[in-house]
């Protein structure tokens, strides 16, 4: 049995976006097949698991405090005031020190870790172990910015990561293309492996999230579900809110999601004179996320860099049809979507009112787009992933 | 024996171009796309003419000048004839001197290469006078046989064509029709004694349009000599091999350097060296041929896609609702006499509409990409029915 030493961030339900559920649906994958996987979380939460070993970093002989990834508005505001970023890297460094312990007392054969934040963990892992690193890019600083703004701390520990690894698996082509050309990374050292999602079960409607109220007169629901940042392009699913109400009055618009933007986009609504029809309803998850998936006529995906976009097939899954960015991971293997560039409000207006107006649109999307989603398993990234991971080991032998 | 019986279909529609709801009620052209695209009707028509008619045309002239007994078929659909005689009058000029040589058949189809026989008969019937004007004007032949859009058929087709006078019709050759019987010979429709249908080949007519240049296929390459033996061991098992098939396979499917000039050119010639051999127009091969046997055919068939059926235009909810909401705007255009509209309503009657919404991508998918101009069939809907509510808007203020 190949045993693989997982380095991780978050893990549900303990996070806050898509990593936490591939992390999640990876590594149940891979355990069904027989890979004995320990998993890896820089600080203790009440989960426990049956398939895999989760290991908390802090619970070793070091006491460091960790930090989401990711900053939510409140998050910004403190951090500000205690020098966030100083904070952020020292636990990097400190998980760094901590997985260098991990792995003299773990027996393993391969090292996976995920995303820059685990990538010191990883790198030291490998160091004391001399066993192969796997590094897998869920999102790159040029995502998280859109661009604009590196980072160059990130950027170093993300660059360092890609190159001390033996392989690189990225979520999309899209991905691949940008640790290419951003990174200087050789394409042979990455392999494409697009990211899955679980079957879903239809949730009846009967508790407290009751959506069926909204929709009684007819009224049409659109839904975004992201983190509320600049990399989301929530202020451009606003604009084409607008724009949409002008046509067709009876539709809500949901935002599902907390983030460092969300003052700012709960302003902008206001003086878009759309609050009425705009609401905010916070991070879901579970059933009131499946709800509100199953209540929508329609998911918005605009991300201005989106490296690949769990949440389209999880809204797909529901029977939910979506309008995705270009600029997205998963645009390269949906066909059954309608597809525009971020920055085309119009085109996203004109896209969005069709599928309001046109029942037969809706449901052509609805039901071609599930059964294509579907056949991105877990199961199947799984399998891509124990072959990368059979190479390596040759290699390592050899 | 065998004669063979070629026949070429030419279309190209008024595609509808990238028309968004904000241009709802202020622009009623719809078929202008401009710039460097596939929508860009007067683009296709020149890259098509160039790639494909005008070199084909030249060599068929040739052709039937060297050799007193090659002749062939067109139908060609009357909004291409329109196109042309519009922007290319070079390109109606060329396959005027096609028929001048009086050993070039045209056939009768819909005007505006509709559907209409799935949805109206009334419509249908006016779109077949149309284009049989048209025809009789720039050629000056009155059609006798008659193919329907990408050859759909059915019965009732057959006994609504026999009693406008035509004597026979091109449809395709399917197995699951056929059975044990053969495409080389002519049949009866269900209880029709005048008119004969014509059944493709498929199999000999797809080695041409579509294997010609596929190098996984084992006869690859595929020379005149061996496609001229091919159609020689019919000999004695059918009296007339029927290759249809769209005229753009000629430099457009089927690039110039594939060798497909090189092959047509070749092949008349290799097919007469047998003296067995001969080439009919459909009304000759009518007029030779007894039937012999009869086909029921209650079903729609068509020559589209693996399904040979309607689903190449018909089998989602789009297409569905599109074609629906289409059709039950006649009445109510008619009774307007405005040339305008019912010109547009017609326009977008025509089936590459549909196809072009068709999603069965997974199994044929591919010839549909190959064919389709906007980014999606979901683009192509939302295109469609733009312009549709803007011909609504148009109607009602008519009838205010």
């Amino acid at each position: 049995m190949t045993k693989v030493l997982m380095f991780g961030w978050e893990f549900p339900p303990f996070n806050s976006g898509g990593l936490g559920v591939a992390c999640y649906g990876l590594s149940k994958a891979l355990s069904q097949k027989n890979f004995q996987i320990t998993f890896v979380l820089p600080k203790k939460v009440p989960i426990e698991s049956n398939f895999i070993k989760i290991i908390f970093a802090d619970s070793t002989n070091l006491d460091i405090k960790f930090m989401s990834g990711y900053i939510t508005a409140d998050d910004h505001k403190q951090k500000k005031a205690l020098g966030f970023d100083g904070d952020l890297f020292s636990q990097v460094y400190k998980y760094g020190l901590l997985a260098r312990e991990i792995a003299k007392s773990t027996e393993f054969d391969l090292i996976h870790a995920h995303d820059w934040l685990t990538f010191q963990a990883g790198i030291e892992a490998k160091r004391v172990s001399k066993k192969p690193l796997i590094v897998h890019v869920h999102a790159t600083e040029f995502d998280r910015t859109g661009g604009k703004n590196i980072n160059p701390r990130v950027y170093e520990i993300e660059k360092i990561g890609l190159e001390s690894a033996d392989k690189i698996i990225a979520v999309s082509n899209f991905t691949k293309k940008i640790i290419t050309e951003q990174y200087e990374i050789s394409p042979d050292k990455i392999k494409v492996i697009h990211n899955g999602v679980e079957k879903v079960e239809h949730i009846e409607n009967k508790s407290e999230l009751d959506l069926s109220k909204l929709k009684q007169n007819g009224a049409k629901i659109v839904l975004f579900v992201g983190r509320i940042t600049l990399q989301k392009g929530v202020d451009y699913f606003l604009k084409a809110a607008q724009k949409v109400l002008q046509f067709y009055p009876k539709v809500y618009f949901i935002i599902a999601g907390s983030g460092d933007m969300e003052g700012q986009i709960i302003q902008q609504t206001a003086s878009l004179g759309i609050s009425d029809k705009v609401f905010f309803v916070g991070f879901l998850r579970g059933e009131m996320l499946a709800k509100i998936y199953q209540a929508a006529d329609l998911f918005i995906m605009p991300s201005v860099s989106e490296p690949f976009g769990i949440s389209t097939l999880e809204s797909l899954a529901y029977g939910t049809p979506v309008l995705i960015s270009k600029q997205s991971g998963v645009s390269e293997i949906l066909s059954h979507a309608l597809k525009t560039d971020f920055w085309d409000v119009d085109e996203m207006v004109n896209k969005i009112l069709a599928v309001l107006n046109f029942n037969s649109l809706k449901s052509c999307l609805a039901s071609n787009g599930q059964k294509q989603a579907m056949q991105f398993t877990w199961n199947k990234a799984a399998n891509e992933c124990i072959e990368l991971y059979k190479e390596v080991l040759l290699n390592s032998y050899a | 024996m065998p004669s063979i019986c070629f026949y070429f279909q030419v279309h190209q529609p008024f595609r509808v171009k990238k028309y968004r709801i904000f241009d709802i009620g202020l622009d009623h052209n719809y078929f202008n796309q401009l710039g460097e695209n596939n929508l860009n009707n007067l683009q296709v028509l020149k890259k098509v003419a160039t790639k494909s008619y005008l070199p084909t045309n030249h060599l068929l002239l040739e052709l039937l000048k060297k050799y007193p007994d090659f002749k062939i078929s067109f139908s060609i659909s009357g909004v291409l004839l329109e196109q042309f005689s519009k922007f290319l009058p070079e390109v109606v000029e060329s396959f005027q001197a096609l028929a001048a040589t009086k050993k070039v058949e045209f056939l009768a189809e819909t005007y505006y290469h509709s559907l209409s026989f799935l949805y109206s008969q009334a419509e249908f019937i006016s779109q077949v006078e149309l284009h049989q004007k048209q025809i009789k004007k720039i050629f000056n032949q009155r059609p006798k046989v008659f193919r329907n859009t990408e050859l759909i058929y059915n019965n009732d087709l057959a006994k609504l064509i026999e009693s406008l006078g035509y004597i026979g019709i091109l449809t395709e050759g399917v197995d699951r029709i056929l059975g044990w019987q053969s495409p080389n010979f002519l049949y009866h429709p269900k209880n029709l004694k005048k008119i004969k249908l014509l059944l493709k080949n498929y199999k000999l007519s797809d080695d041409i349009a579509f294997r010609f240049s596929s190098k996984d296929w084992m006869e690859y390459p595929l020379t005149a000599p061996k496609y001229a033996s091919w159609i020689s061991s019919i000999n004695g098992s059918g009296e007339i091999v029927n290759l249809f098939m769209d005229y753009e396979t000629f430099g457009e499917h089927q690039w110039v350097d594939t060798g497909i000039f090189e092959f047509l050119k070749a092949l008349p010639g290799e097919i007469l060296k047998n003296p067995d051999n001969n080439f009919v127009t459909p009304t000759q091969a009518l007029k030779k041929y007894p039937a012999r046997g009869e086909l029921d055919i209650p079903e729609f068939i068509s020559w589209a896609d693996i399904e040979r059926d309607l689903s190449a235009w018909v089998s989602n909810s789009m297409q569905e609702d599109g074609l629906k909401k289409l059709y039950e705007l006649e009445g109510k255009i008619k009774q307007t006499k405005d040339q305008n509209l019912l010109d547009d309503w017609r326009k977008l009657q025509t089936s590459d509409h549909f196809y072009y919404m068709c999603t069965k991508w997974f199994n044929d998918g591919d010839v549909h990409k190959y064919f389709n101009p906007y980014e999606s069939p979901y683009d192509a809907f939302i295109c469609f029915m733009n312009v549709l509510n803007d011909l609504k808007l148009r109607l009602e203020e008519k009838h205010a």
